[in-house]
């Protein structure tokens, strides 16, 4: 047996490999530094992402490289995927800084969970077999659920972390037990091997959709899309802003990869059955989103159901593939690109709203309520520009990120012949429009309920502004983002 | 053409709107300079689309073209026609008026106020000059946010409603647009040029889904009744700037789609739902010029007039005759200034009196003499007097009508009756009569800031209506194309 053993290419694995590494130094570096010297753990954990960063780039070809097996799988997606990880992750260390040192929880362990979630991250993205990919998701979804409980003397956030804990749980229990079924029909764990063993058609049809059933819930649990979406509203509102700002933004892509290396990889054979499935959850996730942000007063609940029915706009482009039973290549590319543009369009706004209500945010102080947002314009007008662009842009007003979003997808919907389903969907961003134009109401029309000025470092301001101006200048000329989402699966797919 | 004039109208206002808003509320004097500026400037540049327009040719003129968003084919196109040419020269015109008109008044925030203002300007510009479907949406709705924050920021005590009201109601329209946009852009085979589209051979069912999505956002934006109510309310509550743009271009974005879009890319549901249309136009026309006869607040009075010109307009398009057409186009520049000079007027007062109601006034004459001479020219002109561009236009629309059915020119010559009762008595009973409010008889009259507004206003409404030949030439070429466009079907 010896002599088959073949040493295997660690190349494309060197940034999760780095990551390791680089959390055990960190992990020693912690109890090395006293307590004052907390933003050395919070420096050399952006250094890792930066390096991760740039071994990323070093090690991308724009080839389909599989490694370890075949467990691992390097492609142009998974590269631009893990770069947008990385990004989001090292935007939420900064915008959180001064919170996490203002409550306390400025902790090595702090860093190091955020690592570790980003290292499950990365196993997702990059995973080319069932067992990685479960693998990735429950090294994330740990690291998430003790992260949503760091603050350990506040009640609400550990019955958040118990509730994200045990659906999540859950969660992957229906993933474990679809992907198990698959295995049955098929025989084998690699995605590339299952698509192969389904496209030959000799699978046993039932087994394969019960198991389809089990995994797209699997899959709607981690996007949090209607039906599966309880645990959003009471992780969001539960959980330290600054986690709630990381469970809004880099596990987004990382349940983008996984729905894609899934639904699209594995199991697309089978598209007429998952299509139809995402359609009903899109539509409703639209809708339930909308129509429950309408009735929260809690901004972090609001962006909740809001992410909601983000997600499920998101969904509608991955629904928007396939015609019929007709499969064209370039139809299914324009609308998975258009999923992946909304992702990423979604990132960015949501980090830019997560971060506005850090700032407003004081020690002893949460900013958590709708009127908070009272009078911003006068406290600071800059500041309130930057919250009516992240706002105008999730409801889909143009000159804005988000406007292009859901034109892609929309455009991908009405393509795939989902005329009434686009309407509905416009519709219901109508109902989300409203819960938008209510912050900007807050900002602009009230006064103040207090006049303290906003209390930020420089780095927070000139991040958050970027955050902003980016969103406005990609929605003025939204070619490159969209030029590349579609680069990236052409190469890929 | 080297100079791209268009871009120049629309990036002009909305760039130079940066300065102002840096500089900030505290700087009052120089924002208000610097805004006119901008304004002025932005006046200027749209001189040469008259100077140099082609009166001979029907096609798009101007033109400019780049690539914007490649991966959908999307373009930065931009040209006008006779149809579109006179707006964006009214709209930067009406600009200069606003800036003028918030000179003094605004006291809160008045930076962020000339920046709104100055954006919108812009936004305007783009929608009546971009002839990529997508493109226009997306100025079409931009142009909604400086709006929302006039309205809420400036406005009266039920601002919050009426802001997010015209906003929510606005937006509805446009979203069912954006999927016949769409919609259009994947059947045209992923073109988003509007001419394209005007070539674009569709049934008759695309062609009704297509005219009904169109409608449900122009007739908000127009506002058709029963789809309305929200002028009113964003009438009452806006500040003067609010409402003077509002009545004198916002509305008229609402008909210029119906020519740019409705008509051409759907001909034969436009005849066929023609006599929907009609009524709809001869409701506004008649009903809501009753409905304006009682209102006792002189904003929501001409709000109310506006709705039923409006209806005028709407029933010119949709009589299918060069004079109906041409009419309603001069109707809308007319009203642009009348509208806008109405609301003015009513600011004027309202500076000083911080009321509108009818009944808190009586004997402005006495008081505000020149006022009530300007005041007067204005009333006379919305009610249709000859001589005053009022005229021109509805006289061209009413013989339209009755060239198409007796009876339908017949109830829309009501509103000269109509017009002239709302208007005039309005006028009687705010300016003639006693003096009863002692206010009254501490009022001012109008200072050398106000006589300017006024009197250029007025020199707009006079020349128009004694020698429209210069605006109706630049329309004929386009119009009669259009009419073509229209006459031939697509089945």
């Amino acid at each position: 047996m010896l002599n088959n053993f073949v040493i295997p290419d660690f190349y494309p694995v060197a940034p999760e490999i780095f990551l390791l590494a680089m959390s055990f130094i960190i992990l020693f570096a912690d109890l090395l530094f006293s307590a004052t010297q907390r933003w050395v753990a919070s420096t050399l954990t952006t250094i890792t992402l930066l390096g991760c960063a740039a071994l990323t780039v070093i090690t991308a070809d724009g080839q389909t490289t599989l490694t370890l097996s075949n467990l691992f799988v390097d492609d142009l997606l998974a590269d631009f995927l893990k770069l947008m990880t990385y990004l989001s992750v090292v935007m939420v260390l900064i915008y959180g800084r001064q919170y996490l040192v203002e409550r306390g929880l400025d902790k090595g362990e702090f860093y190091l969970l955020v690592l570790y979630a980003t290292l499950g991250m990365m196993v997702m993205i990059s995973a080319a077999s069932l067992l990685t990919l479960y693998l990735g998701l429950e090294l994330m979804s740990l690291a998430l659920y003790a992260l949503v409980a760091i603050d350990r003397d506040s009640a609400r956030a550990t019955e958040a972390a118990m509730k994200y804990f045990v659906l999540g749980a859950l969660a992957s229990g229906l993933l474990l037990y679809g992907m198990s079924m698959i295995y049955g029909a098929t025989g084998n764990l690699d995605i590339a091997d299952i698509s192969q063993v389904l496209y030959q058609g000799q699978a046993d049809k039932t087994v394969l959709v019960f198991g389809l059933v089990f995994i797209v819930a699997g899959i709607a649990f981690k996007l949090g899309v209607v039906p599966f979406h309880m645990w959003i509203p009471d992780v969001y509102h539960g959980a330290p802003t600054v986690v709630t700002m990381l469970i809004g933004s880099a596990p987004k892509f990382a349940a983008f990869a996984m729905a894609l290396r899934l639904l699209v990889y594995a199991l697309f054979p089978l598209v007429a059955e998952w299509q139809q499935m995402l359609l009903i959850m899109a539509v409703l996730s639209i809708g339930l989103g909308n129509l429950a942000a309408i009735a929260q007063k809690n901004i972090k609940r609001m962006l909740a159901y809001s992410a909601i029915s983000h997600m499920g706009f998101m969904l509608l482009g991955l629904t928007s593939g396939v015609i019929g039973h007709e499969i064209d290549p370039f139809t299914a590319i324009n609308a998975y690109s258009s999923a992946l543009y909304y992702t990423v369009a979604y990132v960015l706004m949501s980090l830019g709203s997560f971060a506005m209500v850090l700032l407003l945010s004081r020690a002893g102080h949460e900013a958590e309520q709708l009127d908070d947002f009272k009078g911003l314009n006068q406290r600071s007008p800059w500041f309130a520009a930057m919250m009516l662009i992240f706002m105008l842009s999730m409801a889909g007003i143009p000159f804005f990120i988000g406007f292009f979003a859901k034109f892609s997808v929309l455009t991908a919907a009405i393509t795939a012949g989902h005329v009434t389903i686009a309407v509905v969907a416009v519709m219901f961003s109508l109902v989300g429009a409203f819960y938008y134009l209510r912050i900007i109401k807050l900002m602009y029309f009230d006064a103040p309920a207090e006049t303290a000025p906003l209390i930020a470092t420089p780095t927070f301001r000139i991040l958050l502004s970027l955050n902003g101006i980016a969103v406005a200048a990609f929605g003025l000329f939204p070619d490159a983002i969209m030029a590349i989402c579609t680069a990236v699966l052409l190469h890929s797919l | 053409m080297n100079a791209n004039f268009l871009s120049l109208a629309i990036w002009v206002p909305i760039l130079g709107a940066i300065p102002v808003l840096l500089l900030g509320s505290e700087r009052r004097f120089l924002v208000r300079w610097v805004a006119l500026a901008v304004a002025l400037a932005g006046f200027a540049v749209t001189l040469p689309l008259y100077t140099g327009f082609d009166t001979t040719q029907a096609g798009m003129q101007f033109v400019e073209q780049l690539r914007w968003v490649p991966r959908f084919n999307l373009e930065y196109l931009l040209g006008v026609d006779g149809i579109s040419m006179p707006f964006i020269l009214l709209n930067s015109f009406i600009t200069i008026m606003v800036v003028l008109a918030g000179w003094d008044v605004i006291e809160k925030k008045q930076a962020q106020y000339m920046g709104a203002f100055l954006i919108m300007s812009g936004l305007m510009n783009g929608i009546f000059s971009a002839l990529d479907g997508i493109l226009f949406y997306v100025f079409f709705e931009a142009s909604l946010i400086p709006m929302y924050l006039i309205i809420g920021v400036w406005g009266g005590p039920n601002r919050v409603y009426a802001a997010i009201k015209f906003f929510l109601y606005t937006l509805l329209g446009s979203l069912l647009m954006l999927v016949a946009l769409i919609w259009l852009f994947l059947t045209s085979g992923g073109s988003a040029n509007i001419l394209d589209w005007h070539q674009l051979q569709l049934g008759m069912t695309p062609q009704i889904l297509i005219f009904i999505a169109f409608l449900v956002s122009f007739a908000v934006k127009v506002p058709m009744w029963p789809v309305h109510t929200w002028l009113p309310d964003a009438h009452v509550e806006a500040p003067t700037g609010g409402s003077v743009v509002l009545a004198a271009i916002a509305l008229k974005l609402g008909a210029y789609g119906f020519i740019r879009f409705s008509l051409p890319i759907a001909p034969d549901a436009s005849h066929y739902l023609a006599p929907l249309m009609i009524a709809l136009s001869l409701t506004a026309v008649i009903y809501i010029g009753f409905v304006a006869l009682v209102q006792t607040d002189m904003k929501k009075l001409v709000a109310y007039s506006s709705i039923s010109h409006m209806g005028f307009v709407t029933l010119g398009f949709f009589i299918f005759n060069p004079l109906g057409i041409e009419g309603s186009l001069v109707q809308m520049i007319s009203h642009g200034f009348i509208s806008a000079a109405m609301f003015l007027c009513i600011g004027v007062m309202y500076d000083r009196m911080h009321s509108r109601q009818i009944a808190d006034y009586g004997g402005v004459v006495n008081t505000m003499p020149k006022f009530a001479a300007f005041f007067m020219l204005f009333s006379m002109a919305n009610a249709g007097l000859p001589a005053t561009s009022g005229f021109v236009g509805e006289f061209m629309v009413i013989l339209g009508a009755v060239k198409f059915n007796f009876w339908v020119g017949m109830a829309a010559a009501v509103t000269l009756i109509l017009g002239a009762a709302y208007t005039l008595w309005m006028y009687k009973r705010v300016v003639f009569g006693a003096i009863t409010n002692p206010h009254v008889a501490d009022l001012s009259d109008i200072g050398l800031r106000e006589f300017l507004i006024l009197a250029l206003l007025a020199a707009c409404v006079l020349a128009m209506g004694l020698y429209p030949y210069p605006f109706t030439e630049v329309m004929h070429a386009s119009v009669d194309n259009l009419l073509k466009h229209v006459a031939a079907s697509k089945l």
